[in-house]
Parts: structure tokens; sequence; C-alpha cells
């Protein structure tokens, strides 16, 4: 049987962590359906059509996918459910809210953050905040996952288009109403997709100290992250926040500025490919993971790298 | 309005865990236990609703060991009323844990449910969810603001991208995020007067439950260590590494 995926988009294109998604979902099952539900998305059913790996794109349409609620997706899915050997999703907060509905209803016991695909049936998936990893076996008929996008490569575009299919919707559910939104416009890239990433720590000392990290961050074309100590003290939204109860992350280069490496930061860092570390405190366990490590001030190494990277970007 | 918390026991979060030599788990012997910090955020916005007159009475639920029982006092004495503990042997999955809790609300009927996002020992994330769907009630998870009003509750949610406000019908479930409060600490007269307060025992069996594993753990394993790298002196040596030896930028 296939595997279904239910993509994540923001109703023009597919978030990044579909595409990772589809990636874990095809070493889950020969043939791979992909499931868009929005508002008039057609164009995001017709990029997953494209995708190397999908054999069908199922499209359900209708006014409650505009905002869907966990509620009206997970009667969506469960209403499909019976043709598919694995549900998988995004572990992002749109795929952990209605996922685990799903699960429940068909009496499953859902594996989140799926970090490696052992056998159909066999998983692996970071506990304790990542410190350790349990492998794990299903013994439900129905496999219910979320994916940890940065376990697995991007999928990428296949030769022929799969066919698009539109799918019945069921009545919504008028126990739940969207209310409205506040989506960060960042001028940088997501976290999630940043090639690079920049990260302060309780080091900066103030939201307005962020300014410098900002400066450097736009320097490299990089993302803007902080720790939870950076969040918890007020200097940056939660959105900014890295680590096992914020965003997990896996850029090609992670600089952490001022930030100690609490197991909690490095829980969502610590696949990135290359880590530098700027930090006052010689002793901070930052640096234990570090490729690259700078002990010193903050406040005048960042701008002194911001300098030499313009000098040497320049010269490129 | 009658509000029910689940809290759960689990290694304290400053407890660097370690993987058991023959695989099966981590090591939980002679390890410090508290309350999953999400917990006590929920615990916490309850109580707050309790003092903002919003909340007539709070209990406060565990599943576990018998140990799970101090767990309780903690919310008992941050200022819930009462306590109901589910007494079971092994950890137990999500599945199971929202299975009880459902056969508990059907005799207790609170009108709102809070739970922490997420446990820090199995980071699943998902008995919230599981047991809104089980009651058929809608669900408002990663809250960073509740706020209850007639027959519903708006509640800001943290998403991906930012925040999300929605409306639910209550009875409801929601699950906290970090910023939704900061929990406090008991005083010594509200500890004192916790142990005064009421906690029933029960079990599985009582309530009809079957809790029998889904997933069979075959090992648990220490993550892939980095290897520590090395202290550059000049930003100068650090760009020069990161383009020529990373090759990163």
């Amino acid at each position: 049987m296939p595997a279904l995926l239910v993509a994540e988009h923001d109703g023009q294109r597919l978030k990044g962590a579909s595409l990772n998604a589809l990636s874990a979902a095809r070493l889950m099952s020969d043939a791979v359906h992909v499931l868009v539900a929005g508002q008039a998305c057609r164009a995001v059913a017709e990029e997953a059509a494209g995708l190397d790996g999908v054999a069908k794109v199922l499209l359900a349409e209708a006014p409650q996918f505009e905002h869907a609620s966990a509620e009206d997706l997970a009667t969506l899915v469960l209403g499909l459910a019976k043709s598919y050997s694995h549900l998988a999703a995004p572990a992002t907060t749109f795929g952990k809210n209605f996922m685990p509905r799903v699960a429940a209803l068909l009496d499953v016991q859902q594996i989140s953050d799926v970090s490696a695909v052992i056998a159909p049936d066999t998983f692996e998936r970071p506990i304790y905040a990542g410190n350790a990893i349990a492998r794990v076996q299903s013994k439900d008929g129905v496999k219910v996952v979320t994916v940890r996008g940065t376990a697995f490569p991007a999928a990428k575009p296949g030769a022929s288009p799969a066919p698009i299919e539109a799918v019945a919707v069921p009545a919504a559910s008028d126990r739940s109403r969207f209310e409205g939104a506040e989506i960060a416009q960042l001028a940088r890239p997501e976290l999630t997709a940043a090639r690079i990433i920049v990260s302060g720590g309780r080091g900066l000392q103030s939201g307005e100290n962020f300014k410098i990290l900002e400066k450097l961050a736009d320097r490299l074309g990089a993302a803007v992250g902080a720790s939870r100590a950076a969040v918890d003290a007020g200097f940056v939204p939660n959105d900014y926040q890295v680590g096992q109860t914020g965003k997990i992350v896996a850029p090609e280069l992670y600089i952490a500025v001022g930030i100690s490496g609490a197991i909690q930061h490095l829980a969502g860092m610590k696949d990135s490919k290359v880590i530098v570390a700027i930090n006052k405190d010689e002793e901070a366990p930052i640096f234990q993971i570090a490729d690259y490590g700078i002990v010193g001030d903050l406040f005048q190494i960042v701008p002194a790298l911001e300098a030499e990277l313009a000098k040497r970007l320049a010269n490129r | 309005m009658k509000v029910l918390v689940a809290v759960k026991r689990v290694i304290d979060y400053n407890v660097k865990i370690r993987v058991k030599a023959d695989k099966t788990g981590v090591e939980t012997a002679n390890v410090k236990m508290s309350m999953n910090p999400f917990d006590e955020i929920a615990v916490e916005e309850a109580i707050r609703l309790k003092e903002a007159g919003a909340a007539t009475e709070i209990v406060a639920v565990s599943i576990g060991p018998q140990a799970s029982q101090e767990t309780i006092r903690t919310a008992l004495a941050m200022g819930a009323d009462r306590g109901i503990h589910v007494l079971t042997g092994e950890a137990l999955e999500p599945l199971a844990v929202a299975k009880l809790l459902k056969a508990i609300i059907a005799k207790e009927a609170p009108e709102l449910v809070i739970l922490g996002k997420q446990a820090i020992d199995d980071d699943c994330n998902q008995t919230g969810q599981m047991l809104a769907a089980l009651l058929d009630w809608p669900q408002a998870t990663f809250a960073s603001k509740l706020k209850p009003g007639a027959g519903e509750a708006l509640v800001t949610r943290e998403v991906d991208g930012g925040l999300e406000t929605v409306a639910v019908k209550l009875p409801a479930v929601v699950t906290t995020d970090l910023r939704l409060n900061e929990p406090r600490y008991a005083s010594l007269p509200n500890i004192m007067k916790a142990r005064k307060k009421a906690i029933d025992q029960t079990t599985p069996e009582t309530l009809g439950v079957a809790i029998a594993p889904r997933l069979v753990t075959l090992e648990v394993k220490e993550p892939g260590k980095r290897a520590g790298g090395k202290k550059l002196s000049s930003v100068a040596e650090l760009v020069e590494a990161l383009m020529s030896e990373a090759q990163v930028i």
C-alpha cells in the first residue's frame, strides 16, 4: 500500500519541511501520495505533482482549509486513511497539531519526530532533547509518523508530473474558529530553510544589541536565531527560538554568539554542518561541539567579523 | 468552571541524562525527578484562572508509579484543589495516557483541560491532541495566551511563523507553550496546606482502560558525537577557515 504525506504549504508553495518529509516517506513505501489541503491552492498541488517519487497528488480545496484547524484536517485525513500503509507529516507546528488527532482516532500510537527510517515498521527518533536516540518498532496496522525535516534531504523535481485528483471534503467543524494571525514578515530567510544562521544568547544583554547580529546575518545572507535564554529574557520573539522547545535547524553554518550551549539549545542545532562559537567564557559547553571557536568579547568580535567578511567577500 | 490539569513526573530538566549500558533506556535510578516544566505552566495557568474568578476548582491528575503523588503534591502546593493519581507500572505511551485521561474526564466533567505541549522525556507532543480527538473536543495547542469567555476560550498559539489566534468552544483542550506564564514557586505554608488536600488513587483496570504498549523499543543509544574543534585567536583566521577549510561561505 502507498504512504500518504500530508503536505504543509502557504497557499502558494510547499514548505521546505514537506520536501524533506517526502524523502522520508519514500523510505516507508514504494509509492507516495501527497495530500494538499487548502483554499485555491492548485499551484501547490502542481508543485507536489512535479516532485520525484510522487505517484499521485490528492487535492482538497475548501474554505475551511485556508487556515486549517486540527479538527478539520484530522477529519479529512481520517477519511483517506484506509488506503494507506503510512500517514506522514512534517514535524512542524502544522504536523504536530493535527497528526496525533488522526492517530488517536485510528487507535494508533504515533511516532513523532522520526529521524531515520530503518524499515517500514521501524524508526529512530530523538528523546530527552536529542540526548538519546530510541529505535522503535510499531505494531499498529497503520503507521502514523511526523518527520524531523533536518534528518532527510529535500526531494527534487522529477521527470514527469504525477496525476492530481480532487478529493471529497467532509463538513467543517463549528467548534473552532480562526480569529487571526501575526506572521512575522522577515526580510531574512526563514530559520528552518536558511543555509546560514547567526544566533544570539543571553550574552547579547538586550534586544537592541541583536542589531549587531542582524548586520552580520545580512552580510552572510543568513537567518537570525536565538537561544531560549534570549527569548525568555524578552530580547527577541519566540519564533526566533532554536532548541528542544523551539525550532530544530541544521544549516551549513551555525554561528552561536553569546550562547553558553545549554543541552536544550544544542538539541536544536547540533546537526548543523559547521558550528562556530563566540563566547567570553572559554569553559562554555558550546565550545565542546563547535568546529571553530573564538573566546572573547562578542561586542568586539562580531563587528570585526562583519568587517572582515565585508573585506574578503568583496575581493571574491 | 472546573479545570483539569495533567502533570507528569519526569527527569529534572537540569539533569544530564545517561543512556543505560545495555541500551534498554536511560538511567532513572537515583536521578532527580520533577514536574514536567510545560505541566508547571499548565498548573500555573489554571491557578491564574481561579484567581481571576474564571475557574472554580482545579483538579490535578498524574499517571505513573506511586512517586507520581509527589508531582501531584507539587501541583497542590502551587494551588490546585485536589489530586487524582492513576497508579501504573511502566512508562505509558501517549495514546494510553489520553485514554486514561478521557476516562477520568467522563467522571469529573471539567470544562477546560490544560496540559503541557510535550513532556521533556519522550518529547512526543501528542497527549493533548489525542485526548481532544478521543473526547471529540476542539483543541488549542502551543498556547501563549488564554482568555476564557462565554462558552468559548480565545487562545493565541505559537506557530512556526509567528502567532495565530483561535476561538474554541468549551469544553476544550489547551496545551501550553513556554511563554504562557512563569510558574510560581510553592510557598512553605502552601506546601504544608497541600499535605491535607485529598489525592484519590485509581488504576487503569478500575477505569476500564487497556494500556498495553503499541511500540517496541528495540534500543536506546547515545546520539552521534561531534568532535570539538579548534579555538582560533582572530576573526581573520576564522574567516579564512570558513572560506578555505570548511568552504561554507
